[in-house]
């Protein structure tokens, strides 16, 4: 059954680019439409013959939100309507390679659905084909490379010892054989999943592929590729794989507390709106990572949802990017001023966007930082729990100036005929603030339903 | 020495030609044939040595995928003048000219380290499994996985070369 959500999407895309050339552009964008909205209402309402578990449910929910709001951006980011026909064909091949990544039970088939995302991930960056754009798919490609020859070079350890690739039967050698050669094993894998999820200090490509990418592949990558290609599939591998021994945990909790500081220090002095995105989503997956370090049941459940919450609301930071770059013509912040007045509903849900990342009360962000930090304290590891309060303030000094940059004050001059980038950046960051808002306020119905469960898998 | 033996020697002599003209040929598409004529010899001794999953995943990858896409890519490129060509090969004579030595040297060097040439085979369950049993009953689902990177690469020849070309 879990099948149809990879085979439905690649019939698509074969009846589409054979059998339907006239209005391909219109149906492409209904078909990508109908597969992302069916994704979403299958992992809420209809999971378990899909997915794995509870885990597998929260990101294909993710994928399915982020997908449909990048499609929703490509309507007036992409103005060529061939150019637009392949960036769906495109979008839909990154979701399932993503859907894929989400479903499996085996590391080789995990692998497959990597690559996968990944070549449609460096297509989508140098999609415009400009010098900065190739020059960000490049840096992502080798390492990418890099990555995918350490994950590999792992998988033969591991086969040395094991029957076969399943996650199962990999545990029960790892667990067989703890030796140098394990250990080495599992320290390339980690390497690898560090590359691929952009943590410090294997982030040298995110904020270049960020940058250069066009707008709604930016929102696609920054929103959830490396979320389920580095972020998901550590959790995943940690907790089915690995487990949680003094050596990974401090090891992941190293990374992520490092993660956060170098990239909230690093978004602090950065002048391009884009960017400074880029580094606080650096800063925002070294709290999902320091969640999972904990190797508690808690702070695992914490990390899930600060991942499905920092999937949506930097969705929503991006899409406001895009909307804001659309109309100025520039990402530069010190060329902005004034925006909201002009573009009231991008400037009200940026607001929305920053307060969740800067974890305020009642949006979604603060329930998952909480979770995360109650998680550290529990586990005595005090001096992490400090380090996420006071970046926390670090984030609401940068993000907070950049909204006075931006939307607040005067209106910059040659910002007159300043108006909403178009009906479908509308739509996406009001879809996203409403489920930031929405989570938030009904966070202990969420919590109950869609996050707690998954610590019953980790319960073993 | 067997003749299983004598046979895995066979072909991984085949093989180092093979990659090495795939390294050396003038033509990039020699070369992309040179690859998956490499890729091909490398799932029969996979198949020789009990490894069929394996086996079908190097033929249906390296020897089937990635020579659709290089092929794909090389017939979107300029065709060179006779010149350029001339160039291109010297060019390439110049850097790769020691590898075949390299390889000799580095046979030479192992045969009298006298590193044991076993062929230990996989060990397989209680019956060899078939091919078809690998690719739709165990490996199904990177079937799929092996389609999507198909439609990716050829997008990515599309969006990347194609109207560059133009």
């Amino acid at each position: 059954m879990h099948n149809l959500l990879i085979i439905v999407p690649i019939c698509g895309i074969f009846i589409l680019n054979i059998f339907l050339k006239p209005f391909r552009t219109i149906l492409a964008f209904c078909f990508a439409a109908v597969i992302f909205i069916s994704q979403i209402i299958i992992s809420l309402f209809y999971a378990s013959p899909f997915s794995l578990d509870a885990l597998s449910s929260v990101v294909l929910l993710c994928i399915g939100i982020v997908s449909l709001a990048s499609l929703l951006v490509t309507q007036h980011t992409v103005p060529d309507e061939t150019k637009k026909f392949r960036f769906i064909n495109l979008l839909i091949t990154a979701s399932i390679g993503m859907s894929g990544i989400v479903m499996v039970k085996d590391i080789f088939s995990m692998y497959v659905f990597l690559e996968v995302t990944a070549i449609s991930s460096f297509i989508l960056i140098a999609f415009d084909k400009n010098v900065e754009a190739l020059e960000g798919s490049f840096k992502y490609m080798m390492l990418s490379a890099i990555a995918t020859v350490l994950m590999l070079s792992a998988v033969a350890l591991f086969l040395l010892g094991s029957v076969d690739m399943s996650f199962d039967a990999i545990q029960k050698s790892l667990f067989q054989s703890n030796n140098a050669l394990t250990t080495l094993a599992v320290t390339l894998f980690m390497c690898g999943l560090f590359i691929k999820g952009g943590l410090v200090p294997f982030h040298g490509w995110v904020p270049d592929a960020y940058m250069t990418a066009p707008a709604s592949a930016s929102v696609l990558l920054a929103g959830i590729v490396t979320k389920v290609s580095g972020i998901y599939t550590l959790i995943r591998v940690t907790t089915a794989i690995f487990g949680f021994s003094d050596i990974v945990k401090n090891i992941l909790l190293a990374i992520g507390a490092v993660s956060i500081l170098v990239g909230a220090f690093a978004a602090l002095g950065q002048t391009d709106f884009k960017r400074m995105l880029a580094y606080s989503s650096i800063s925002q997956v070294g709290y999902i990572i320091i969640g999972l370090g904990t190797g508690s049941a808690l702070g695992i459940a914490g990390a899930v949802f600060h991942l499905f919450n920092h999937a949506i609301f930097k969705s929503l930071l991006f899409v406001n990017s895009a909307a804001v770059e659309k109309g100025t013509g520039t990402n530069d912040m010190q060329r902005m001023g004034g925006i909201s007045s002009k573009m009231p509903v991008t400037g009200f849900t940026s607001v929305v966007g920053i307060l969740s990342v800067c974890g305020i009360p009642p949006l979604s962000g603060f329930w998952s930082k909480i979770i995360i930090i109650v998680a550290l304290w529990q586990a005595g590891r005090y001096p992490y729990a400090v380090i996420a309060i006071l970046a926390s303030v670090l984030t609401l000094a940068y993000l907070l100036s950049m909204q006075r940059r931006v939307f607040f004050g005067k209106l910059k001059d040659g910002l007159d005929g300043l108006k909403e980038a178009g009906w479908g950046f509308m739509i996406a960051s009001s879809l996203l603030a409403v489920i930031t808002i929405g989570v938030g306020i009904f966070s202990p119905y969420i919590l109950s339903n869609l996050i707690l469960p998954i610590k019953e898998i980790f319960i073993k | 020495m067997t003749s299983d033996m004598t046979m895995n020697i066979v072909l991984l002599f085949a093989m180092t030609v093979s990659a090495l003209w795939a390294v050396m040929a003038r033509s990039l598409l020699k070369g992309t044939i040179g690859l998956a004529l490499t890729s091909a010899i490398i799932t029969i001794l996979m198949f020789r040595l009990n490894a069929p999953l394996a086996a079908v995943f190097e033929l249906s990858v390296c020897a089937g995928l990635i020579t659709v896409i290089f092929v794909s890519a090389i017939s979107l490129t300029k065709p060179l003048t006779h010149k350029e060509i001339e160039c291109a090969a010297r060019d390439r004579m110049k850097r790769f000219i020691y590898l075949p030595v390299i390889i000799v040297i580095a046979a030479v060097v192992l045969y009298y380290l006298r590193i044991p040439n076993y062929f230990a085979k996989a060990i397989m369950g209680d019956t060899a499994i078939d091919v078809r049993t690998i690719l739709w009953g165990i490996r199904h689902f990177d079937i799929f996985g092996q389609i999507a990177l198909m439609i990716a690469g050829a997008l990515g020849v599309v969006i990347l070369f194609k109207e560059a070309n133009k």
